[in-house]
This record gives structure tokens, C-alpha cells and sequence, in this order.
């Protein structure tokens, strides 16, 4: 046994050296500041082009409903570079698969970063994923532009000066849906249906503010556990005659088919992530022809409530509705023109807007300066919150009503409020048309 | 990293006696393989001051997970019991790392990782106790169900656990002396690997000294094993535990060059892939085990280049990473039943033969 | 009192999957003692044809025909091409279907997209029990007794038993062991197909039946491994057991339960509830 004990000795030694090597804790921080400042540089711009990077869930578990967003924006960055790009610069759009699985985030990133060199990160998408990347994003000095999800921690300027949120958060989401049920739906039991993380967390959060006691259940789902029928059990006997619902798109059709299937009608109201008719309905397509007509998609949706803050795929009238299928049947003919491709293409347009803000003479400091100063008009309903004290997304959301016959109506005029206790009050100021936001001006 | 790491299916001379033997001979063989550790560590510390920062990042992405594949060779390969859950004792690791520096953020790096180590043998000693009396498949469907159960107990305790979300935080462990002057990416490629090599070194040791031998009996054959007195039970029980202390020493050092620990990254498919690769790099060796983090590190970055290089549907290039991925693992078995190993073993002798019979020499190859 | 017998409908239902995809398993590791992880990519790749059919036709049983047949050609080649050569090497032939599975997943999302579609039920879906559930357990029920007769009471089953367990005293009587083992990957992949029709609605994307095969494989090891009946037994308890768990104690806990389902009888009983003790083979 000498050589075990040799071992044991070279171990020592070994980590004795480690030892005198690093004295201070693993979770102090360091005693040399870390640069915590916009670098006034511009990595991965030259002459004629800017490259941006982005990590989305491709493949694996996560895709289904995620792997087309990038599609989307991809399609948008090559109408703006068709059309002579942005200050003069075209727009190179790197997608990284990150399969949503955080380690591969945070490879993924640091690829684009050292070795793509990005001049920015555009629509990260995930909270799992892309809270792994904050700190060596806003270490790094590198613009986290319009992050893809609705959690609460993109917008810490301090903290975090770099990154900024897209979607409006899901605790405001939360608040003004939660004033809508109060307003229309008085007295009436509430039971609520939820993703179990922070999605579920903090749109509770806002819910409660205002239908606290209206409330009589709360169900948890499991995003990789697709027998939901306990809980719509559950929901169902706890006599909820309105279920609020903040799923995913999979789950909210997964919910409606479940509810129907244990004869359960309540009144759904869906936040915005899991609200998207078009991807509803061709999710729900395919159950009428084997179980009767009261399972249709047009049946399944009737009466439907989903929240929402950038315009349908379905308001054909839209401006900005016709910009986008103008480009979605020129680059992207084959793809559904559904809510989902609308977020990625509304998403690019206002990262286009963003570098055009920046002026020509572009750097990362100027890109985060500009965004903190100027009012973004674009394509959403509600404003943007950016400004030197919030990095938060859009503002709020107006609710729409499927009429079941493919048609829907508005049952809430867009509303704004804040991420605290404040009102939820009517989204004032006026929209601007596509061809009023000079993106494409030389 | 050195020849001498090589198995032989032959044990190696136990070094008992103190006998004098040849001057060449003299030194100790775990000097002898601290000697080329620290050869391949400065070697490495070379590789690592003149390739970029995200080069840096692969080479000790290659590091940690040579240890964990190292820790699976010893359990399958020597010891012949297949896990399709080393991943768990990733997890185990990467949280004991992650829940160390966000609770007490006094403890030096080192011994976060050493705790991390002791977690996933810990756990591996329970799994090795439970494991023992399975065999074959049941040893693998029961791994498999602790693969994707374990991470799930995240979303029990979100408060403590992150939920699915999981945990980040910022590791320190530049002594002040080095900050600004090694970048951190270089630095963390150093630490991942100095340990790499330090658990090379003992499991080496280990594979081929008596442990090794009485793993390689218990697999070949229990009943020998046993009637040469070599206590079955508790040799597949070390086996567990030595290798998931393995794998807890990666998933901390994942923790720890990467920042997070979440239950996303602890998939089924990383447990599988483990696996994959350590069969892709060749079973027998622990050499195998170096080929196979190498390929589990590059071959996907490369199939993900030559995807995006060529002009393709997307549909199909977002899957095209994985489909060669699977082919090759195909091929590899069907034609390279031995693994990169064997193949460069193999490529190396039909090299030696054919150059021997050109010069005509008659010495012994070894 | 509704809960609890809403939760036990619910789990024999997703129990018959469990035992249907766990049978296949069976099948094939009785055969040729190799767990083919290419199962659920076969089961995937056959209902995204029905899939294709479906669209095509706007009917369901062409479709689902077609998906067991195809399942059944893809069990036949696999054993002939892939695994007949690593046979013999239990870790090579683990990696071989593993590497099969990550082929046809991929391919799965090269042809038909990594995003969802709708996949109907064979029958009208709604109702405690509801005629869907009906035809789930009717359609396991008949294909598990049909594979135990097979077995028990067939010449065709006798030689395939004989091919699995005794080879060479097969060979002497005049079995052709090779066709049998051929045979039995073709009739365990078509009972997956089966279990993939019934278990992939209502979406189908690549990763759809990942967790349906942790479950399945589960079940064959609570059942025992060798054991077409403990394997389907293995598989309704799973089941029912897996919405007792989500239903009362949290959906959140059904894949540690799981685990905590196995251990507990792989403590008690090493080769499953109904399993033999087999000398182990090198």
C-alpha cells in the first residue's frame, strides 16, 4: 500500500499549494473591481456591417413553439440589409443553439462574445438560460439588448447596466390581467394554472394585487410532465369559474383539449406568452374530424381571453400587420405567419430602430446611452419603460376575445402600469406607421 | 497523461518488495506519473498563453469533462458496471459548488470543489450500495430513473434550489496577486486542469494497483473474484464511489468555470453522452477517456460550424449537428469496436511493424 | 372520492402506454438481450408517417397501419444492419441504438420541423373514460395477450423462444436462429409503433415520447426485464402510481417518484417484481 500512501502525500502537498494559491472565499468578491462600465469600443463593427448574436432553443425539449422566432428575425435583418441596412451598415445575425440547457448558454455566449465578437447580444431567449449570462455579459461591457423573456431581472440598471427586457414582465402582466378579471368578472370564483418557476411566480404576484380572495386554487404545472389532467381535476372541482392560465403555448392547447376532455368550461384567460391564436388553432386542428365539431379549434377558443402587447397576426388592416406578412411571403413563404413570427420580426425591427438611434458613429456605451434616452416608436401597442431608471420591456398589454369564428375583439384597451403596487391606467400616446420610423432612411 | 497509463489486461508487477532494481526503474511510479503531470500542466499552461480566451474555455471544458469520463472508465471499463447516470453525480457537484459560494462565500475555491467531490461520493456510495446486487440492465434502467428524477428535486425546494430556473453566481478565485495580470478565462483553464491531472494521477494509481485489479477480477469473472478472496460486493461499491466522486469533481468544476448550476444542464442526454463518448474514445484505457472528452468538446463545436457553413433549410441545420453525432457513434462501434483508443493503438503498431520490416531490425517492439 | 377514481382512470390509461412501449422493450431484450434505446425513434419516425398520412388522406387507420408496419421494418432492419454485429457487446450494442435514436430524432425535426403538430386520438377523447381511453387499453390488452400466446402457445413462438434462450440447440433442431431474432425485433418494434400511436397525441415533435420511454423502461425493470406479463403489470402499477403522485402531491415529483418506485423494488427484488434470477452471462 506505498503507493496509496504516496498518493495521499502528493495530495497534501499538492493542496497546500493550492491553498497558499487562493486565500480569499469563493463567494466574496474580488478585491479588484471588475469594469463594470459600457465600453466605449465597437467590437464587430467595421465599414458595412454590424454583427449581432443570439441564443435560442433550436433544438431538444424547448424548441417546439421557440425555433422560429430567430427565423423570423433572420427574415427581418435581410429586408433591413436589402433595403441598405442601417447607417449604411448590414446587419450579420448569429444564432446560437443553446438546446436551453444553460451550460450551452453560457458556451454559446462566450463563443459569440470571444470568438464571433458580437457587437451585441439581440433576444436571448429564456430565464433559465440567459440569467446565466447577466453577469458575464454586463462584466464583458457587452449590450444585452431585449432580452426574450418577461422575468423581473432584466431591469436592474444598476446592477446590470447592459441588459435590457423586451416583453412586458409577467408581474405587470399579472397586475392588468388581474384588474381585467376583477373588473368583468365580480365575485366570481378564480381558480389559477401556471408554469412552476418564475413565470408562475410573479404573475401570481401581480394577480394577487388585485382578485386575491377571488381566488380558490392554484396549480402548478411541470413543463417536462404533459399529463395535466390532475390539475384541471382539480381546477374543476374547486368550482373555478374563470382559470387564469400562464403557460406556454404547448400547455395553454394542452389545457384547453384536457379541460374539454373532462367536460370542464370555464372562462380561460391566458397571458401573452401562451395566448397566440394562430398557433392555438394549429395546435387544436386536428381533433375535430375524430371527436365531434365541439372540439374544432373555433369551439376550443370561443370566448377565449389572452393577453398580448404587439399586434396580431390575425389584423390583417394593421400597418405594421401588413409589413410584416409583406416580408414574411418574400424571405419566409413556407413558414405559418403566426403571433410567434410577429415577436421576432417586431423584435429585430426594434433592435434596427435601436442601432439607427445610435447614430453612425456606433459603440456599445452609445448603444446603451441612446437606448436609456430615446423613446422607441415601433411596432407595439404599449410603450417601452427605457430610460436611465428602468431597463423593463414594454409596459403593459391589452386583452383580446376570441369570437370563435376567427374573429376576435378587444375586451381591454391597452393598459401601462408599473413593476410595484402603482395603477393600471390606459397606454396613452399614438402609433406610429412602419414607414413613419425612418429605420430605412439613408 | 502518459504511456504509463496504458491497461494491460496483464496486472502490472505490484511494487511491495524493496528490491533494488535497474537505476531506471528506482523511482516510484506515482512520481513517475506526478513527473508527466506536471509536464502535460505545463504544457498545457503553454497551449493556454497562445490560443484566444474561448479557446481557453474549450481546453478546460475538455478538463472537467475528462474527469467525469475518466471516473465513468474506471466504473464500466474496469469494473463493468454501466451507468447511464453519471450526470446525477454532476448535478450533485455542481450544486454542492453552487450552494457553497452563495451560503458561505468565506471557503476558498479548493475546498468548495473537494466538498463537491466528497457530495458525489457520497451519493455514489448510497447508488454503489443499491447498485451492487443489480446487474446488466436493471443497473442501467435504475441509473437512467436517477438521472431523470434527481434534477427534478430542484423544483421541490425552488427557494433553496432555484426551481428549474436554477442557481448563478460569480466564482473568486484569482488570488489577488494574478487579477489583470492572467485573464480569467486562462486562469480557470489552469485550476480546471491542475486538478484534472491531480485526479488522473491517483486514479491511475488506483486502476493499476490493487483496487484496478481486484475491479478488473470482479468484472470478469464474480465467482473467481470472490473465491481469490476479493470481496465483491464492496469492490463494486468503490467502484461507485470513486467514479462518482469523479463526476461531482467535474459538475463542481463545471460550477465553477461556468457560474450556474441548473437542473437544464443535468439532462438524460448528458448522462448518455457521457457514456457515448467514453465508448467513442475506447473503454479499455484511461487514455480512451482523454480521446473521448476531446471529441465530446470538439466534435460538436465542428459539427455545428460545418452546419452553419454550409447553405442549408433550416430544419435541417439545426439538426444536422445532431444526426452526425449520431451516425459517427454508429460507425465508430461498428467499425472501431475499440474505440479512437484502440483505432490509434491499432494505427500505431501496423506504423511500427511495417517500418521494422523495412529496416529489417529484430528487436523486441516492447 | 372522484378525484381518486378520475386519477385512476387517468393513470391505467397512460399505464397502458407504459406496458405497451415497455413490452417492446421486453421482446427485444428477451430475443437478443440488448435494451434497444432506438425504440422510441422507431415509435416517433412510424407516427410522424401516420402523421404525413393523416394530412394526406384526412382519414387515421391507413396511417396507422402504415405506422406499424414501418415500425416493424425499422426493428427488422436495425437487427440485420446495426446490431446483429455488436451483439455481443452489451455497452456497444447500448451505444449503436443510442446513436440511432439521435439520428432519427434528427431526422424527425430535418422532415417535419422541431415545432409541434396536432396528432389526433384514434377515438373521441372525451369523458372520464372516454372511448379513446377504451380503445388505449382494449388496443394493449389484445396486443399483450396476442404476444403471450404467441410465445406459449405457437410453433412460431416456441422457435422463437428457443432461438433466444437455447441458440445452439435450436440451430440443431433445425430453427434458423437469426430469422427468429430478426422476427422478434420486427414484432417488439411494431408493438412500439403501436404504443407511440397511442401514446403521441395530443402533439408530436421529436422529443415527444423521451419521457414515455423513461417510463416504459422503468416499468420493464420494475416488471423484470424478462417478463412480457410482469412488464405490462409493471406498467399499469407505474402508471396508476405516477397520478396518485402527481395528482396529491405535486406534478413537480412524478420523475423522483418514479425513481423512488424503483429503488424500492430493485431493493426488495434485484431483477424486478416477476423477474427470474439468471445466472449472469459473459
Amino acid at each position: 500500500m506505498r503507493i496509496h500512501r504516496a498518493v495521499r502525500i502528493w495530495a497534501v502537498a499538492v493542496t497546500g499549494a493550492l491553498v497558499l494559491a487562493g486565500c480569499s472565499g469563493a463567494g466574496e468578491t474580488p478585491s479588484g473591481g471588475s469594469g463594470n462600465q459600457p465600453a466605449d469600443s465597437a467590437p464587430g463593427v467595421t465599414d458595412d456591417t454590424v454583427v449581432l448574436g443570439s441564443h435560442q432553443p433550436l433544438t431538444g425539449p424547448a424548441a417546439p413553439g421557440y425555433s422560429k422566432i430567430s427565423v423570423a428575425a433572420q427574415a427581418m435583418y435581410r429586408y433591413i440589409n436589402d433595403n441598405g441596412g442601417v447607417n449604411g451598415r448590414k446587419i450579420e445575425y448569429k444564432v446560437e443553439d443553446d438546446a436551453y440547457n444553460p451550460t450551452k448558454t453560457v458556451e454559446v455566449v462566450k463563443k459569440l462574445v470571444l470568438e464571433e465578437q458580437v457587437f451585441a447580444l439581440v433576444g436571448g431567449l429564456g430565464t433559465p438560460t440567459h440569467s446565466k449570462v447577466l453577469d458575464y455579459l454586463n462584466q464583458e461591457g457587452v449590450p444585452d439588448l431585449l432580452v426574450s423573456s418577461g422575468a423581473l431581472m432584466w431591469d436592474q440598471p444598476q446592477k446590470y447596466p447592459m441588459t435590457f427586457g423586451y416583453q412586458v414582465d409577467y408581474l405587470r402582466e399579472g397586475k392588468i390581467m388581474g384588474k381585467y378579471v376583477k373588473d368583468s368578472f365580480a365575485g366570481k370564483k378564480v381558480g389559477l394554472f401556471f408554469q412552476g418557476d418564475d413565470v408562475g411566480r410573479d404573475t401570481q404576484a401581480g394577480l394577487d394585487q388585485f382578485i386575491k380572495d377571488q381566488v380558490v386554487t392554484r396549480q402548478p404545472y411541470d413543463p417536462a410532465n404533459t399529463d395535466v389532467t390532475p390539475q384541471l381535476l382539480a381546477l374543476k372541482s374547486s368550482g373555478a369559474e374563470v382559470v387564469v392560465c400562464a403557460c406556454i403555448p404547448s400547455f395553454m392547447a394542452l389545457t384547453l383539449l384536457t379541460a374539454a376532455k373532462i367536460g370542464f368550461k370555464p372562462q380561460f384567460v391566458s397571458s401573452s406568452i401562451g395566448a397566440d391564436p394562430a398557433t392555438l388553432t394549429a395546435l387544436l386542428q386536428d381533433f375535430a374530424k375524430r371527436s365531434g365539431a365541439t372540439v374544432s379549434p373555433d369551439q376550443l377558443l370561443a370566448g377565449f381571453v389572452g393577453a398580448g402587447y404587439l399586434p396580431r397576426a390575425a389584423l390583417t388592416d394593421d400597418p405594421w400587420v401588413k409589413f410584416f406578412k409583406e416580408i414574411h411571403d418574400k424571405y419566409i413563404p413556407t413558414e405559418a405567419f403566426t403571433d410567434t413570427l410577429i415577436f421576432g420580426m417586431a423584435q429585430a425591427y426594434s433592435v434596427g430602430q435601436i442601432l439607427k438611434a445610435a447614430g453612425r458613429d456606433l459603440t456599445r456605451r452609445k448603444v446603451v446611452e441612446t437606448l436609456e434616452t430615446t423613446q422607441l416608436k415601433g411596432p407595439g401597442l404599449v410603450p417601452f419603460a427605457y430610460s436611465k431608471e428602468s431597463h423593463s420591456g414594454y409596459t403593459g398589454a391589452y386583452l383580446v376575445r376570441n369570437n370563435g369564428n376567427g374573429t376576435s375583439s378587444v375586451v381591454q384597451q391597452p393598459m401601462v402600469t408599473d413593476r410595484e403596487s402603482g395603477e393600471v391606467k390606459p397606454a396613452g400616446g399614438d402609433r406610429v406607421n412602419p414607414d413613419q420610423t425612418g429605420l430605412l432612411d439613408k | 497523461m502518459s504511456a504509463e497509463t496504458e491497461e494491460t489486461t496483464a496486472a502490472p508487477p505490484a511494487h511491495r518488495a524493496p528490491q533494488p532494481p535497474a537505476p531506471r526503474r528506482s523511482l516510484p511510479p506515482v512520481v513517475v506519473h506526478l513527473a508527466w503531470a506536471l509536464l502535460a500542466f505545463a504544457l498545457l499552461v503553454g497551449l493556454t498563453m497562445i490560443t484566444d480566451p474561448f479557446t481557453n474555455l474549450r481546453i478546460a471544458t475538455i478538463g472537467y469533462y475528462l474527469i467525469a469520463i475518466a471516473g465513468l472508465a474506471l466504473l464500466t471499463g474496469l469494473n463493468g458496471q454501466v451507468s447511464l447516470g453519471h450526470g446525477a453525480f454532476m448535478f450533485i457537484g455542481a450544486y454542492t459548488v453552487a450552494l457553497l459560494v452563495l451560503h458561505v462565500p468565506g471557503l476558498p475555491f479548493w475546498v468548495d470543489l473537494l466538498l463537491a467531490t466528497a457530495a458525489g461520493g457520497i451519493a455514489g456510495l448510497l447508488a454503489g450500495a443499491a447498485a451492487a446486487r443489480l446487474h446488466g440492465p436493471y443497473l442501467a434502467g435504475a441509473t437512467l430513473a436517477l438521472a431523470v428524477g434527481l434534477p427534478a428535486i430542484t423544483q421541490r425546494y425552488p427557494e433553496f434550489l432555484g426551481g428549474s430556473n436554477g442557481l448563478s453566481f460569480s466564482v473568486n478565485s484569482q488570488p489577488a496577486g494574478l487579477v489583470g495580470v492572467v485573464p480569467a478565462t486562462r486562469w480557470e483553464a489552469w485550476v480546471v486542469w491542475a486538478t484534472a491531472l491531480l485526479a488522473m494521477v491517483i486514479l491511475v494509481n488506483m486502476s493499476r494497483g490493487r483496487l484496478g485489479r481486484s475491479l478488473r477480477a470482479v468484472r470478469d469473472d464474480e465467482v473467481a473474484a470472490s473465491l481469490a478472496g476479493i470481496h465483491v460486493g464492496r469492490t463494486k461499491i468503490l467502484a461507485f464511489i470513486v467514479s462518482s466522486a469523479c463526476a461531482g469533481l467535474a459538475g463542481g468544476l463545471q460550477a465553477f468555470l461556468l457560474g450556474t448550476a441548473a437542473p437544464g444542464s443535468f439532462t438524460v442526454a448528458l448522462s448518455l453522452s457521457l457514456l457515448a463518448a467514453l465508448v467513442l474514445g475506447g473503454l479499455g484505457s484511461l487514455w480512451g477517456a482523454f480521446w473521448a472528452a476531446i471529441a465530446f468538446v470538439y466534435f460538436q463545436a465542428w459539427a455545428e460550424d460545418a452546419a452553419d457553413a454550409v447553405n442549408l433549410p433550416v430544419n435541417v441545420e439545426n439538426n444536422l449537428p445532431l444526426a452526425l453525432y449520431g451516425t459517427v457513434l454508429i460507425l465508430v462501434i461498428l467499425l472501431f469496436p475499440a474505440g479512437i483508443h484502440g483505432g490509434l493503438t491499432r494505427l500505431r503498431a501496423a506504423v511500427r511493424s511495417s517500418r521494422q520490416g523495412r529496416s529489417g531490425r529484430s528487436e523486441g517492439v516492447s | 372520492m372522484e378525484q381518486f377514481l378520475n386519477l385512476t382512470l387517468n393513470g391505467i390509461t397512460s399505464g397502458a402506454v407504459y406496458s405497451a412501449l415497455g413490452l417492446s422493450l421486453v421482446i427485444i431484450y428477451r430475443a437478443t438481450r440488448v435494451v434497444n434505446f432506438a425504440q422510441p425513434a422507431f415509435a416517433l419516425i412510424s407516427a410522424y408517417l401516420a402523421y404525413s398520412i393523416n394530412q394526406a388522406t384526412g382519414g387515421y387507420w391507413l396511417g396507422f397501419a402504415v405506422a406499424l408496419l414501418a415500425g416493424a421494418v425499422m426493428g427488422v432492419l436495425t437487427e440485420r444492419l446495426l446490431v446483429r454485429p455488436v451483439r455481443h457487446n452489451e455497452l456497444g450494442a447500448i451505444i449503436v441504438t443510442l446513436g440511432l435514436l439521435i439520428v432519427l430524432q434528427a431526422v424527425a425535426g430535418m422532415v417535419w420541423s422541431n415545432e409541434p403538430h396536432s396528432f389526433p386520438y384514434a377515438f373521441d377523447f372525451r369523458g372520464d373514460f372516454s372511448p379513446n381511453s377504451m380503445f388505449v387499453v382494449a388496443a394493449v390488452a389484445v396486443t399483450a395477450l396476442a404476444v403471450l400466446l404467441l410465445f406459449r402457445a405457437t410453433p412460431l413462438g416456441l422457435r422463437m423462444r428457443a432461438a433466444a434462450f437455447h441458440p445452439d440447440a435450436a440451430r440443431m433442431s433445425g430453427v434458423r436462429v437469426g430469422l427468429m431474432l430478426t422476427l422478434g425485433w420486427g414484432l417488439a418494434s411494431a408493438v412500439g409503433s403501436l404504443a407511440g400511436m397511442l401514446a403521441v397525441p395530443p402533439f408530436i415533435f421529436p422529443n415527444v415520447l423521451d419521457g414515455v420511454f423513461v417510463y416504459a423502461l422503468t416499468a420493464a425493470v420494475i416488471g423484470g426485464l424478462d417478463n412480457p406479463l410482469g412488464t405490462i403489470i409493471g406498467g399499469f402499477l407505474l402508471g396508476v402510481g405516477l397520478s396518485y403522485v402527481s395528482g396529491y402531491l405535486g406534478p413537480e415529483l412524478v420523475t423522483l417518484a418514479a425513481l423512488a418506485i424503483l429503488v424500492i423494488v430493485l431493493a426488495v427484488r434485484p431483477n424486478g417484481l416477476f423477474g427470474k434470477a439468471l445466472a449472469r452471462s459473459v
